[in-house]
This record gives structure tokens, sequence and C-alpha cells, in this order.
């Protein structure tokens, strides 16, 4: 069979299939994502640089000194050559330093920590801009998108404005799991008592698909929600559609809600208990639960309890510390 | 704990007959299956009689190559029923779209993919190498048996305890759904309360005692128990990375032990080390899994370098090109795969420079490995290439592995893996370096040392069937995960609502048929070669191999060396055969032997015991059964008649016998 056949055969089909999907994460819709991207193709391209010579190499040398191949050299004791070895630990060496500029560059740039700094490739920062805060919780198996300069939150759907910077901080209920829009930005872990944070932007209109990346038990699978990415308009609209839906995300209905479900339809809430979201954070939620942060504050004082508010019981909202800023902070306390 | 009598309870903990699966019909037809499976064998070596031959010759054996074989043969039944998970997830994720769900419920698939992890991890590539490092490092360094014959009994049959302690979960309460590497939450007793955990943790205690032992066991032989002459650089390349795999147990299971121990305290004395609150905190165990887990995965490559630098040189028929590079690219890898967990989890906010530091020891890592694939490819040139069947999985690994290394390092850009991360081009990646890498190589290690060990070949035309199946079946069923992955589709999903994926699932689930034709291709080589085993005898050297290990006969006889070899050059074989090499003909001197022992037997099985009674509460029982395993323990070592003589005419008439076969090959060639 010769090779041009066996191109023949595969390829179209290949085509086809490859031309059907959507392969996402080479064609994503916002800036950041599109930036990890860039750095993934940089990666592989600097990398097949040495790995297609040696695949051919490889493929070349077995076929040239194959035991039937009497006219080719043979040497039984060559077995070094100094300036081959030197090749061989310099090539890999310098694409890894190459590789390794790139990625140290790139890390610190696309850190999900770090503000950012521009809109898209060829649209920096407007002066002044505002960013879209969301606060998001993952609970058993759903996800819950508080929006704080609007006072809504929602269930299993998201939405955001085009262009505009989006601030989240995340946190988890109960289990571990991670935050993912593949069209809009790499994922980030959200875990129990604990913030992460991601910076990112959606640079096209449209319907993205969002869900947990990181399994966390029996009904991870439906833990699925939808992205909007909508003109200013349409997400002025969006908010007063939410607004319109009534509902009071409270204590009790916060109860209801986090009970372990599947495949959860989209809720809206017109209001929320204003500290619920760092109540979750810090893990006291009930009544009856001392809040973490308010811990930890009595432990760095090495152990006694505040002058003033109770030690045990309720603690109000006003007397939340802020929440650690980095996830592996809380750790450290 | 179940509703019944306080009596029942202390009796039998919280086992209960609604722990026995019956309503699940797929469980069912496997018990049936085993169950059938099992009697067949009981009534064949019933039948044959053999209990005791099986019972003095293999179970209490301490030599070091029947162990090494035993482990061989454990792996293989536990890679068929690593491979059955394989298919059942296959098939579920090739047909779960839409409104079909499949036809696992997401508790039965969660297990599904946990035990699949764990079982290939521990109880196949695991036991794979430790069989391949017992049967050919002594021989290949010149020792009578391991350092600890005793112990490598043991460590064997802690293994199997082990495993027992895992197929035990299918059939009585339920295994783990944790994920193979059971992170907390999901791990704790509030969200896993039943038993599946506990079989999990004391599964892998039982066996990680069998496998740090083996570790132990083999730096002391390497070190101690060298053939004069052998000096470290004179030794051949399987031996080195055998020596810096066992240096990486050494170091790194016990931080295994720990983190499943703390895991156990949490679960059954309520503490809260890795739990949600009062101080607990996840992030704890991924950091200390991973301590363990990313070394562990260079645990199972490294000895599988060494077996492809044995076979590119035997049938390459040269030296090993750059000897010194790969013994420095080795230690470099064993060295640098401490310093690379935290890749594992660059999404959990531990900030750009904690990211970047990971993110480049990792790719350094790819300087070594990359220097091998260089060095393996300088010892073909100028050489005499034979492709017979270890050298084809040779190059099926150079083409595969190359590329799964460059999805690794990809992987490793901190910033594409936020979008990689837990993805199904995560899982692709994983399986093209361990499938690529280490499956490969464990099927070119027994096609290359099988007549080694039983003095007949593996018959070549299936050999190679199973090479082709394997080969194109790796890539019809995980290339379509790395074009998924890019897709932005995740792991460990049970059900899919959008229907344009399904037919990369269904291609993928094509290739894990065409991996199980591999599979059955190689049972049948085995069978065959077994037929026609006079037709393929090997005699000692069947390679025309450059190793000490091709130096004796084949089955090597238990003492391996009547006298002990001095070595002077590399290729000791090679150099002895070019010198004339002259098998002595007398002078023959009685050789001191370990003996066999069931000790290992027993005290495994009470391991056993203790775990199982563990799992259930039972807590009487864990209290006897631990009890009696250290009586045993301290009994055993009043046993002073642990070794024995073999009589210097014994030893003769072996030897002789070999030299007789040797010269009839003589003549007849």
């Amino acid at each position: 069979m010769s090779v041009k056949f066996l191109r023949a055969l595969v390829l179209p089909p290949l085509a086809m299939l490859l031309g059907g999907c959507s392969m996402v994460l080479l064609n994503p819709a916002g800036d950041v994502a599109l930036q990890q991207r860039n750095l993934m193709i940089a990666s592989v391209i600097l990398m097949l640089l040495i790995i297609v010579p040696v695949l051919i190499a490889i493929g070349v040398i077995a076929w040239r000194y194959r035991a039937s191949n009497k006219r080719a050299e043979y040497d039984e004791d060559w077995d070094h050559s100094t300036q081959l070895e030197l090749m061989v630990w310099a090539g890999p060496l310098l694409i890894i330093i190459a590789l390794g500029a790139m990625t140290w560059i790139g890390t610190h740039q696309l850190d999900p920590y770090r503000p950012l700094s521009r809109i898209a490739h060829d649209h920096p920062l407007p002066a002044g801009v505002r960013p879209l805060q969301v606060e998001v919780v993952s609970l058993d198996w759903k996800w819950l998108f508080f929006y704080p300069q609007y006072g809504i939150a929602t269930v299993n759907q998201l939405a955001a404005p085009v262009d505009v910077p989006i601030d989240f901080k995340l946190t988890s209920a109960t289990m571990m799991n991670s935050f993912f829009i593949p069209d809009l930005a790499g994922q980030i872990y959200t875990m129990p008592g604990m913030q992460t944070v991601l910076h990112a932007v959606i640079n096209k209109p449209g319907n993205f698909k969002g869900f947990s990346a990181n399994y966390s038990g029996h009904g991870f699978t439906d833990m699925r929600f939808r992205f909007l990415g909508l003109n200013e308009q349409g997400f002025q609209q969006w908010v007063a559609k939410v607004k319109a839906a009534g509902g009071n995300l409270d204590r009790q209905a916060y109860d209801t809600l986090s009970r372990p479900s599947r495949a959860e339809p989209v809720h809206y809430y017109a209001r929320y208990s204003p500290d619920l979201y760092q109540r979750i954070l810090n893990r006291c939620v009930d009544p009856g639960q001392m809040c973490m942060s308010q811990m930890m504050a009595i432990d760095a004082r090495g152990g006694h309890p505040m002058r003033q508010g109770s030690a045990h019981g309720a603690v109000s909202g006003g007397e939340l510390a802020p929440a650690p800023a980095r996830a592996h902070s809380t750790a450290t306390h | 704990m179940p509703d019944r009598s306080a009596f029942w309870n202390f009796l039998l903990g919280r086992l209960s007959l609604k722990d026995i699966p019956y309503d699940n019909m797929i469980l069912v037809w496997t018990f049936v299956l085993v169950a059938a499976l099992g009697i067949a064998v009981v009534a064949a070596v019933t039948y044959h009689r053999k209990w005791g031959y099986l019972w003095r010759e293999w179970f209490t054996s301490v030599d070091h190559k029947r162990l090494g074989i035993m482990y061989v043969v454990l792996a293989t039944v536990m890679l068929l029923r690593g491979f059955a998970d394989a298919i059942m997830m296959r098939s579920q994720q090739a047909i779960a779209f839409g409104s079909n769900m499949g036809y696992l419920p997401p508790h039965h698939y969660d297990q599904i993919f946990t035990a699949h992890g764990a079982i290939m991890i521990f109880f196949v590539a695991m036991a794979y190498i430790v069989g391949l490092m017992n049967f050919a490092m002594p021989l290949q360094i010149g020792a009578r048996d391991v350092a600890f014959p005793f112990l490598n009994n043991l460590s064997f049959w802690m293994t199997v305890s082990g495993v027992v302690l895992f197929m035990a979960s299918l059939f009585i309460g339920d295994f783990s759904h944790a994920g193979w590497l059971g992170y907390p939450p999901v791990s704790e007793l509030r969200q896993s309360p039943g038993p599946g955990v506990d079989y999990y943790i004391w599964g892998l205690q039982l066996a990680g005692v069998g496998t740090l032992l083996t570790g132990i066991n083999f730096v002391v032989t390497i070190v101690k128990m060298r053939a004069p002459g052998m000096t470290l650089m004179k030794m051949p390349m399987f031996s080195w990375t055998t020596l810096c795999t066992s240096g990486l147990i050494v170091v790194t299971f016990p931080v295994l032990t720990a983190t499943l121990f703390l895991l156990s305290l949490d679960r059954y004395l309520g503490m809260h080390f890795f739990t949600n609150g009062f101080g607990g905190n996840v992030m704890m165990y991924i950091n200390l899994i991973w301590v363990w887990g990313h070394p562990e995965v260079y645990i199972l490559i490294l000895p599988l370098f060494g077996v492809y630098s044995e076979i590119v040189a035997t049938f390459s028929g040269k030296r090993l090109f750059g000897y010194s590079s790969m013994v420095y690219a080795t230690v470099s890898i064993m060295i640098l795969s401490y310093l690379v967990w935290l890749h594992h989890f660059f999404t959990m906010g531990s900030g750009a420079d904690v990211n970047s530091f990971f993110a480049l020891t990792t790719m350094m890592i790819s300087i070594p490995t990359g220097v091998k694939i260089f060095n393996w490819l300088f010892t073909m040139y100028r050489g005499r290439v034979r492709f017979d069947v270890p050298m084809l999985w040779t190059m099926g690994f150079l083409f595969t592995f190359t590329i799964g290394g460059m999805t690794g390092v990809m992987l490793s850009v901190a910033p594409a893996d936020f979008l990689l991360h837990n993805s199904l081009f995560l899982v692709a990646h994983f399986h093209n370096v361990i499938i690529g890498g280490v499956v490969f190589g464990v099927f070119a290690a027994i096609n290359y040392w099988f007549p080694k060990a039983f003095g007949f070949r593996l018959d070549p035309f299936w050999g190679k069937v199973s090479f082709w199946f394997w080969q194109v079946g790796f890539w019809v069923a995980f290339g379509p995960l790395y074009v998924l992955g890019l897709m932005g589709v995740t792991r460990r999903l049970s059900h899919f609502t959008d229907p344009s994926l399904q037919i990369w699932f269904i291609i993928a689930a094509f290739g894990a048929f065409l991996i199980l034709l591999g599979i059955l291709a190689f049972v049948i080589q085995v069978y065959v070669s077994i037929r026609r085993r006079d037709t393929l005898v090997a005699g000692g050297d069947p390679w025309n191999g450059r190793t000490l290990e091709w130096s004796t006969s084949s089955p090597p006889p238990p003492y391996n060396f009547a006298f002990t070899p001095r070595v002077g050059e590399r290729d000791a074989w090679t150099d002895m055969k070019r010198h004339g090499y002259q098998r002595p003909q007398d002078g023959f001197h009685p050789i001191h032997m370990p003996g066999n022992t069931g000790a290992g037997v027993i005290l495994a099985g009470l391991g056993l015991v203790c775990g199982f009674a563990l799992v259930w509460y039972i807590w009487w029982l864990a209290a006897a059964s631990l009890v009696a395993l250290i009586a045993v323990a301290i009994g055993h070592s009043f046993n002073y008649h642990r070794h024995y003589h073999i009589p210097a005419e014994d030893v003769s008439r072996m030897e002789q016998a070999y030299s007789r076969q040797l010269a009839e090959q003589g003549s007849a060639s």
C-alpha cells in the first residue's frame, strides 16, 4: 500500500471530522483564553523544531542500519562522540531555555490573580473602566453567581457585557470544583473556605458552555451552566429580566438551594442577603457557626476572644474580616 | 451500623447481607464469571495434584526469578481487570448522549474510573516493573539472589493482599468513587460514608508495605551484591534504572503511606487533616499525594527506559551509545522528579512565581529524556538492527513516547495548562506516555526475557499481531481524546449533551476494541508458545545478549551462577564471549542458599484479614489479626532453619547439563 493511497484514504474523512467540530481551545472568544492558546501553539512549534527531525531520523536510521542491509557501515564498539553528546544535551537545552523564558513571562502576564491590562490584542484597557464583579459559589451540583454591583443572583446562568473586564471571586460550599468556561479563560479551582480569583474578558457576543472541570461527586456530570456574552444594552436588559423575576435569596432560600441536586434549572433572584457570599466563604451561613475569618482573627491574637461581639453565636455582616486574597493564605493561619 | 442486635454488630461490624450487590446484574455476572474461572483453576490444580508443588516451589519460594514471574502473572491478571473497566468506560461514553443515559449510573461509573486508575497504576504497572526488576536485576549484576530473599516473598504476598482487597470490593460493598488519588472532600467520611474509600486505603496500605520493602531490598542488593569488578559505571543500564527507581520508591512511598494514614485518621477517628472545617485543608492532601504521585510516574517509566537501553543495544549488535550520558540523564530525571509535583494543580491559585518555578522544573525533565531518545537513536546508528518482537515494541515506543513527551511539555506551560487541565487532552497525554512508555516497554521486556525465564521463545507471529493491534489501537483510542480535549471536553463525565462529540467517542471505543484484540493476541501468543515450546527452544543466549543474565542457562539454575563472575568491561557477557570464555567443568563447591518459607503467605494473609476487618469496622477481628501478625513476625525471626546448601554434585550435574546443551547447539548450527 503506497503512502499516497493511505493519505487519500485517511485524510479526507479526518478533515471532514475536524472541520465538523469546533475546537474551542484553538478558537476562543475571550482574550485571556486566546493568549493562553497562543502560548500553547508557540510551544508546539518550538518543540516540533526538534521533534520532527528526531522522528524522521528514527525511521531513517532504523531502516538504513537494518540487519539485512550489509552495505551499511557496522561498528560494534562505536559508543561515544563528544561532539554528538554535546549536541544531544545542548539541543533540548536551548529549546527549553526559549520555552522556559516564554513560560515565565506568560505565567506572570496571564496569572489569573492579575487584573487585566488590555481588552484585546489591539484594544488597551480604557481609562476609568469599571470591571464587572461576580462572586461565584460552586454548590452540589450547580453554580451560584452573585452580582454585588446589581444586587442580583443567578443559578446556572452567567452573563457579562462584551469587552468589559470581569473580576471573579470564587469559592465552594462543600466540594472542590473547577470553574471553566473554555471560550472565556483557563479554569480555576473553587475550594470550600478559600477564595480564588480570576480576571477575564469576553470579546464576542454569544452563548457559551461553562461547567465544572474537576470531579466532585455523583452529580458532577450535570454541573453545567451557560455563559452569555451580551452587548451593553443586552446586558442591562438581562439584569432587568433577573430583577423582574423577583425572588429573594435569603438564608432559608439558600439552605434549600444548597441541598444536593442534579441538572438544576436556571434560577433568578432579584435580591440576596448582602453578606451571603462572605458567609459561605467563611463557612458560617448557619447562625450558630463562628466565621472562619473571625476564628482566624482570634487565633492571630493568640487565642483571646474579641473584646466586642460574641465569640460564639451569630456574627453580624459588619464584623466579617475581609476574605483572604489567595487560596493558600488561609492555609498558613 | 445496620439495624440489628448489639451482638451481631459486634461480630460483623457494619457488614450485612445488604452489602452484597445481588441487584446489580453487571456485578452478578462478573461474579459468576470470576467464580467459574476460580473454580476451574482450583479444580484443575486439584485434579493434577499440583497444590503441593505450587506451595513448595512457588508460593513459599524466595527465589527472585520465581517471584519476578509471579509478579508478572499477577500484573497480567490485573491488566485484564483494569482493561475491563476501560472497555466499560469507553462504551458508556460512546452511547450516553442526550436522552440516552447509557448503562452505567454515575455512582457505578465513578467507581469504575477510580478502580481503573488505581488498579492500572498500583497492580498492573507497578507489579510489572517490580516483576521485571526482580527477575533480571540480580542476574545482570551477577548475584545469587536479592539481599533479603524472605522480604522479597513477603513483598509479593502483601501486594497480593492489596489486590484481593480491591477485588473483594466488587462483590462485598462497593469501591471508592473518589478518583484514583482519592482527593478529599470526596473521599472524606461525610461525602463517602460507605466502605469504598476504606477498601481503597487499606488495599493501598497493604500493597504499599510490599513496594517499600522491595525498594529497600533492591537498593541494598545493587549497592552490596554486585559481582567483583562491576563498578557502578560498569553496571548494565537496566540495573542503573532499577537503582534509581528503587531510590525513588524508598523516598516517596512513605509519603503515600503517611498521607493515606492521615486520611484514615480523618475517616476513623474524626480528625480534621483534610476536612473542610476545623482547620482541615484539602490543599494539604493534594500537595502530599502528588509529592508521592509525581515521582511515582518516574518510578514506573525509569525501569522501562532501562529495558529499552538493553534492547536497543542488543538488537543493534552494538554497545549502548553515550553510556555515561544515559546514567547522568537517569539520575537527573530521578532528582528532578521530586521537584515538579505542583504542575498537577497549577489551577489551585498558587500564584505566578510558584507556578513558573514548577513549570520550569517540569520542562527541564524533558532535557535528559530527550538525551535518552538521541542516545537510543545513535545506538542504532552504525549498528545491525534486527527487528525481532522486542525491538518492534521499542520502535513503537520511540515514536509514540516522543509525541507523548511533546504533549507533556505543552501541559507544563502553565498558562496553557489552565486550558488543558482536567481535559481529555490530559487523559490522552498520560495514556500516551504510560501506554507508549510503560506498557510497550513491559511487552518488549516480556518478549526479551521470556526465553531466559522458561527456556523457549515467545511465538513471534502472535507477538507481531499483538504489537500492531496495540500500536494502531492506541492511536485510534487516544487520538480522538486529544481532539476532544481541544474541543473543551473534560474528564470523568458519564453523560453528554452535545451530539457533535459522539462520533469521537465512538472512534475511541473502537480503538479500545483494537487494544482488546492486542491483549487477546498476547494471551494467544503465550498459549501458542507453550504448545509449541519444542520448536521455540532458546538456549542460554538467544538474542546474542550483552549482559550477564545471558551467560546462564535458560531457565537459570536456582543459584544463578556456579562461580561468581568477574567483570572487566561494561557489556560483561559480550566481553567474556570475545575473550573465548570457557565454562568451568569441575571444581564446584556446595552453594549456600536461602530456604523457602511460608511466613510471607501467612503474614500477608493476616494483613488481608486485618484490612478487611478495618474496612467493615469488625474491631475484634482487626485487633486479633494484628496481634497474630506481630506474633508470627516475631516467631518467624526465631526460625533458624532458613537456609540450605546445594551439594557440589548437584551443582556439577546442572552445570554439565547446560554445557552439553551448548555443545549440542554448537554442533547443530
